[in-house]
């Protein structure tokens, strides 16, 4: 096994074990669940919906070189800075320009899952820089040192009371373990920050290709201030992300808040085409924009998998995933959670050390049905696996090829087979003395489940009695 | 070869392989948009009402007064209520006018103010470019509403709009930000659905994590 897979297999069995996780989530994502449906259904026809989502994403992601060319040129042609990155050292080096040229120390961030993925905070920490997250959950996992646990909430696997443990400890500041009260520490704290920072960072949920503008989505407000006071301002978006037209947001923004977090809108959805312009009172002196390949390109040129490239990362698959709520977003090892992450992975990060993660899944379909742009997960989870195996003889293992070869002339012979089950119902009755110790011969399976029993009557044997 | 070269090299090399188009091609209408997404009624006062019980959802004051007179006592009965000391607004037939009429210390933000400045302010008052009925949003760009921290900063952001500026649905309020801006874009184009929140805490519902607490719609 790879290295990730063995953590994740070690990960995965602790976690599912742990019922004190299990009942975060469970309460996090009962609520989630009913503000999601009820906003489903305000909309006229949900699923007619999807499909104009996924037909835009289309269009978007098969014209991608069109799109990006016209956003760029015309983000260029109003003062923006646009760089291009291949992969994450040098999205991180031009990064690095920047600041260095801006003499910066102080470096605010809105949320940006393209950051983890250049691991650019560390990089940034390393080099000298105070870094800080403004996304609420984003500065709460930042101050406890761990990654985000969830595409959409980040500190989803914490209690406010040990919020108010990590407050009291890193901030000298918990009044109480009251969320409000929390959150305005929070503020308080980060409200400096702002003040201070020498260059804002953002990710984007969008680009809008016909007027050049990104598109940010976010509740809290900490993206329109990172964009407003810092006098640098960067943005860090994978080439994916394009959409056409401006209006093409009319759909997608209230479908990406309700699967998002089952809002109709969230708070602040915001637009911007460059730095500050001539008349205009505030906003940056200068913007840049960084457009990340980092593999996405190998996904594209999958036509059978390009689908994937049109996630506008709702996390809604995660939330619906009876892997990820049992297993836990930490568990992945990966920037992308859940069953988009673990299609989208091994093109990113290499086959043969992720192919694991196409086992995580029950094939149930969960993820593919709530998909809101209808991205075909679990069939592509399938695809992984067949790539994943394919390349190396093409050929099954010496034990698939006994079993086989003792089944198949079992289930050629009626006689033999009818005798097999007959055995078998004895065999189970003489297992049960044995379920689930060292001794049953099925432990592998009976460790952690049920073994189904064999039927009290066949099918062959139901109709001769019926007959009679 | 540039990156950029070597980016867009990759990409052309990649679509030269088709993928299927499963759930069809073209780029949606507004129609299209209109027939799937939430209806917002027929009249426009129908989609007056929604826009109020949209505001009242999302923990906003929505409140329409019938002239400049009943604005102005409106702000005065706002401004003593929640004590404010210092004001910020931006030049504008409205909302700067009013202001002034507050006889507090008032920062104006067109030509950029001092951010530390700003932040002291315990209101900023900003007009907009529209109000949409089917979400509760009221939309502000860089250009109309005094820069991008007007909005934001302060904790407490009062908009003050026109009943002209009511928009019915989503495709309308991009549509007539084409149709007012298309030739010259403001920087910022942000669409406010209700005042600062979070629920990054046990999805607890928290008004002001780092915008405005509140948020306040006067409507002429």
């Amino acid at each position: 096994m790879s290295a990730p897979a063995t953590h994740f297999t070690e990960d995965a069995t602790r976690v599912a074990h742990d019922l004190r996780h299990r009942g975060i989530i469970q309460t996090a994502m009962g609520k989630y669940e009913t503000v999601r449906d009820q906003r489903k259904m305000w909309f006229q026809d949900w699923q007619g919906a999807r499909n104009l989502a996924a037909r835009t994403k289309f269009e978007a992601i098969n014209h991608l070189d069109t799109h990006l060319a016209e956003f760029a040129r015309l983000l260029e042609s109003r003062g923006t800075k646009v760089h291009w990155a291949s992969d994450a050292a040098q999205a991180r080096e031009i990064i690095f320009e920047i600041l260095r040229a801006k003499k910066a120390k102080v470096v605010v961030k809105s949320k940006a899952m393209t950051s983890e993925e250049i691991h650019l905070n560390d990089a940034m920490e390393k080099a000298g820089y105070e870094v800080i997250e403004s996304d609420l959950g984003e500065y709460i996992v930042q101050l406890r040192e761990e990654p985000p646990y969830h595409l959409v909430f980040p500190a989803m696997h914490l209690t406010r009371g040990e919020i108010k443990d990590l407050f009291q400890k890193k901030l000298n500041d918990a009044p109480s373990d009251d969320p409000e009260a929390l959150t305005m520490v929070a503020r308080r704290a980060l409200r400096k920050k702002y003040l201070q920072a020498d260059v804002g960072i953002t990710g984007a949920n969008f680009c809008i290709a016909e007027t050049g503008m990104i598109s940010i989505t976010e509740n809290e407000g900490n993206a329109r201030l990172t964009s407003a006071l810092p006098k640098t301002m960067i943005t860090l978006v994978g080439i994916e992300k394009v959409l056409p037209r401006l209006e093409d947001l009319a759909l997608f923004l209230p479908m990406l808040a309700v699967m998002g977090t089952g809002q109709a809108l969230t708070c602040y959805n915001t637009m911007y085409g460059g730095p500050r312009q001539p008349g205009e009172a505030d906003g940056p002196e200068e913007y840049h924009v960084v457009l990340l390949d980092n593999h996405r390109t190998l996904l594209l040129a999958d036509a059978e998998q390009r689908d994937s490239l049109g996630c506008i990362r709702c996390g809604a698959c995660l939330n619906v995933c009876p892997i990820f709520r049992n297993v836990g977003g930490h568990t992945y090892g990966t920037v992308y959670g859940g069953p988009i992450g673990s299609v989208i992975t091994p093109h990113l990060r290499g086959l043969q050390d992720w192919k694991h993660l196409s086992y995580a899944s029950s094939l149930c379909g969960a993820c593919t049905e709530t998909c809101p742009v209808k991205i075909d997960l679990h069939h592509h989870l399938l695809q992984n696996r067949r790539n994943a195996s394919a390349p190396k003889t093409g050929k099954p293992s010496f034990f698939q090829k006994l079993a086989f070869k003792i089944f198949a002339p079992v289930a050629n012979r009626p006689a033999l087979w009818s005798l097999t089950t007959k055995v078998s119902r004895v065999g189970m009755k003489l297992r049960g003395l044995v379920n689930g110790s060292a001794l049953d011969p099925a432990q592998a399976w009976t460790k952690t489940r049920d073994l189904p029993p064999v039927a009290k009557q066949s099918f062959r044997e139901w109709w001769k009695e019926r007959e009679q | 070869m540039s990156e950029r070269e070597n980016i867009f090299a990759r990409i052309k090399e990649a679509l030269t392989i088709h993928a299927h188009a499963h759930h069809g091609t073209g780029l949606p209408t507004a129609a299209d948009q209109r027939r799937v997404m939430p209806s917002v009624g027929a009249t426009t006062d129908e989609q007056f009402a929604l826009f109020a019980k949209n505001a009242a959802d999302l923990k906003a004051t929505f409140k329409i007064v019938q002239d400049e007179t009943e604005l102005r006592s409106e702000l005065t009965a706002l401004a003593a209520a929640e004590k404010w000391v210092r004001i910020a607004t931006h030049k504008s037939s409205l909302a700067g006018a009013l202001a002034a009429s507050l006889n507090l210390p008032t920062l104006m933000t067109d030509e950029g103010c001092d951010k530390h400045e700003l932040e002291k302010c315990d209101a900023g008052i900003s007009e907009c470019d529209a109000l949409v009925a089917q979400t509760g949003t009221v939309v502000v760009t860089s250009r109309t509403a005094g820069g991008r921290a007007l909005s934001c900063l302060p904790p407490h952001h009062v908009v003050i709009a026109r009943r002209e500026q009511f928009v019915a649905d989503l495709p309308a309020a991009f549509a007539l930000i084409r149709q007012k801006h298309g030739a010259n874009y403001p920087s910022m184009i942000s669409f406010i659905t209700g005042p600062s929140r979070t629920g990054d805490i046990e999805r607890i519902l928290v008004l002001g994590a780092h915008g405005p607490k509140k948020l306040t719609i006067f409507c002429l």
